[in-house]
């Protein structure tokens, strides 16, 4: 490289970085409107690449080999999963792809405090310890996160006093962090303190029961967020700063947002054992009733209007297709047929629309909780496709219940319910759902695929 | 740090931090999830700064922890893309096929 460019590349490359900044913030506003949404999300990428790519032309950027080959591994692997993977388990990799953004800042601050051995300015070594904390607390936090939506972590473990011992890990923490900003660059203090942050990512998220997991999701990538700006702080870097200050903001919004959706605090979820005397409440009375499937067929196919109610078990058995088969089936006997997505349904916020998005299913078929909840009083039969926490009448009727307050979708008004389940047992919460006991409900036992056809091939008939 | 530039990066925060909340006030429920992944693919940009940890990396420890925090880093980017774009080409308009 001439010495002219050179001597320029540090003007190429700040004006690089805030060309990126901007088409970050562009991309996210554009992907906040399905009409831009797919325009946004090529901008930021845009952004990205451009910032990625003057990074190398920086004059003191060394170990480029050693960087390539990083570079190649991690996007590789990443390349490979984010392709790979089925829509229904997009939540638990985005709290996979997370998490290594968080790893990643805190490894950043590992770097930063090992390499000077002359004392930094203290304002700016806490800061780098900070995002060193956020960080790692982000990394195991995502990753416990990612295991249990994976289903390779099934128990949400509890014990006697977590609280406190949460509390006491939280302090020690601090005190760690106290001591490696007066004794810097010592190896085993940083480690020692690297651990128990780690831990305590970890001992947060394992006592979360699956329908918050979200929130946490959510709230682990605003944390994300900070730390990456913490390091932009350490490393003196605008882009990281404002980048990370932005989904700082952006992620502690959206899980408010996703918070009040269910009704509850995020201290509310952080810190009230959700699910753990739910044992005792199960003293629904009455017995759940099967329903032969060309029954419901028939009641279908004479129906006037059907409200689809999907949720996690439609997800997981990629009925998303098959049900949008039906209910286009169901159209075509002029039958008014909707969908009502609950905010919460499914694993994430919108989890459902993606899903049937990803059918076909068109915008205007599919109601909000506010726009559908009146008129489920006139529907004829409404289907519920393995949801059961976000219709439990229990959330509106029954004060000790754990989900009580919880917005639900108020389908027990409707004059039939059908409910697609694999099995008798509790939802993911654990939480039992007198809606199944009711006289106007009926039971289709199945996985949700398989109800789904055989309701196609029978509706057929009629 | 305490400095008019610390002053200047205090700015920089408190802007930055009311752009994200204004980005993300009117979104209806049906992006939140395709938005959080595109905000997961934005803090990505931590690759810039894990790219400049290693070349600043003068011992084996600090090279081995710049490698993984840039191995990290790209996972986060390009995972983090390639899953809001498929997120988001779901999102056809009617008619479109």
């Amino acid at each position: 490289m001439s010495a002219f460019i050179t001597s320029l590349m540090p003007n190429i490359i700040t004006i690089s970085y805030f060309i990126a900044i901007i088409l970050f913030i562009l991309g996210l506003k554009g992907m906040s409107s399905p009409v831009t949404a797919k325009r946004g999300v090529i901008w930021a990428g845009l952004g990205m690449f451009l910032a990625t790519v003057v990074t190398f032309g920086d004059p003191e950027i060394a170990h480029i080999p050693l960087m390539l080959i990083a570079i190649l591994i991690g996007g590789g692997l990443a390349l490979y999963a984010g392709k790979k993977v089925k829509m229904t388990d997009m939540p638990q990799m985005i709290a996979l792809f997370n998490g290594l953004g968080g790893g990643s800042a805190a490894t950043i601050s590992a770097v930063e405090l090992l390499r000077t051995t002359t004392t930094n300015s203290d304002a700016l070594m806490i800061i780098t310890i900070v995002g060193a904390l956020i960080g790692s607390i982000s990394f195991s936090g995502s990753l416990v996160a990612f295991l249990k939506l994976q289903g390779w972590m099934k128990k949400s473990w509890r014990f006697y006093q977590q609280k406190l011992v949460n509390a006491l890990i939280f302090i020690s923490m601090i005190t760690f962090a106290i001591y490696v900003v007066l004794v810097p660059n010592n190896l085993w203090l940083l480690s020692s303190l690297f651990a128990i942050s780690l831990l305590l990512g970890i001992a947060i998220t394992v006592p979360i029961g699956g329908a918050d997991m979200p929130v946490i999701i959510s709230l682990y990538n605003a944390l994300t967020g900070l730390a990456v700006a913490a390091e932009g702080f350490a490393l003196q870097n605008p882009a990281m700063i404002i980048a990370g200050t932005i989904v700082g903001s952006a992620g502690t919004l959206l899980t408010q947002l996703m918070a009040r959706a269910m009704n509850r605090s995020i201290t509310n979820i952080l810190f009230s054992n959700f699910g753990e005397n739910t044992s005792g409440s199960g003293e629904t009375t009455g017995k759940m009733k099967s329903m032969e499937i060309n029954d419901a067929a028939s009641m279908l196919a004479y129906a006037s209007k059907i409200v689809i109610v999907p949720g996690y078990g439609m997800a997981v058995a990629q009925a998303q297709h098959k049900v949008w088969e039906l209910a286009k089936l169901l159209l075509e006997k002029n039958i008014t047929v909707k969908f009502a997505i609950h905010p919460v349904a499914g694993r994430m916020p919108g989890h459902m629309n993606v899903l049937l998005a990803d059918a076909g299913v068109p915008y205007d078929l599919i109601f909000d909780l506010e726009e559908i909840n009146d008129e489920f009083a006139t529907t004829d039969v409404a289907i519920v496709i393995g949801a059961n926490d976000v219709v439990n009448p229990d959330a509106r009727n029954k004060k000790d219940s754990p989900i009580y307050g919880m917005p639900i979708l108020n389908v027990d008004k409707a004059k039939n319910v059908f409910a697609v389940k694999r099995g008798e047992g509790t939802g993911f919460s654990g939480v039992q759902n007198p809606l199944f006991f009711l006289d106007n409900t009926h039971m289709l036992f199945g996985d949700a695929q398989g109800v789904a056809s055989k309701l196609i091939q029978t509706v057929k008939q009629f | 740090m305490i400095s008019f530039e610390g002053y200047i990066a205090i700015y920089i925060v408190v802007l930055a931090a009311f752009t994200g909340y204004e980005i993300i006030s009117r979104v209806p429920v049906i992006l939140h999830t395709p938005l959080m992944s595109g905000s997961n693919f934005v803090h990505g940009i931590v690759l810039v700064g894990a790219m400049v940890a290693l070349s600043e990396a003068n011992s084996l420890t600090t090279e081995i922890i710049g490698f993984i925090s840039v191995m990290l880093a790209t996972g986060n980017v390009v995972g983090g893309y390639v899953v809001t774009e498929r997120m988001l080409a779901m999102f056809k308009k009617k008619g479109e096929k």
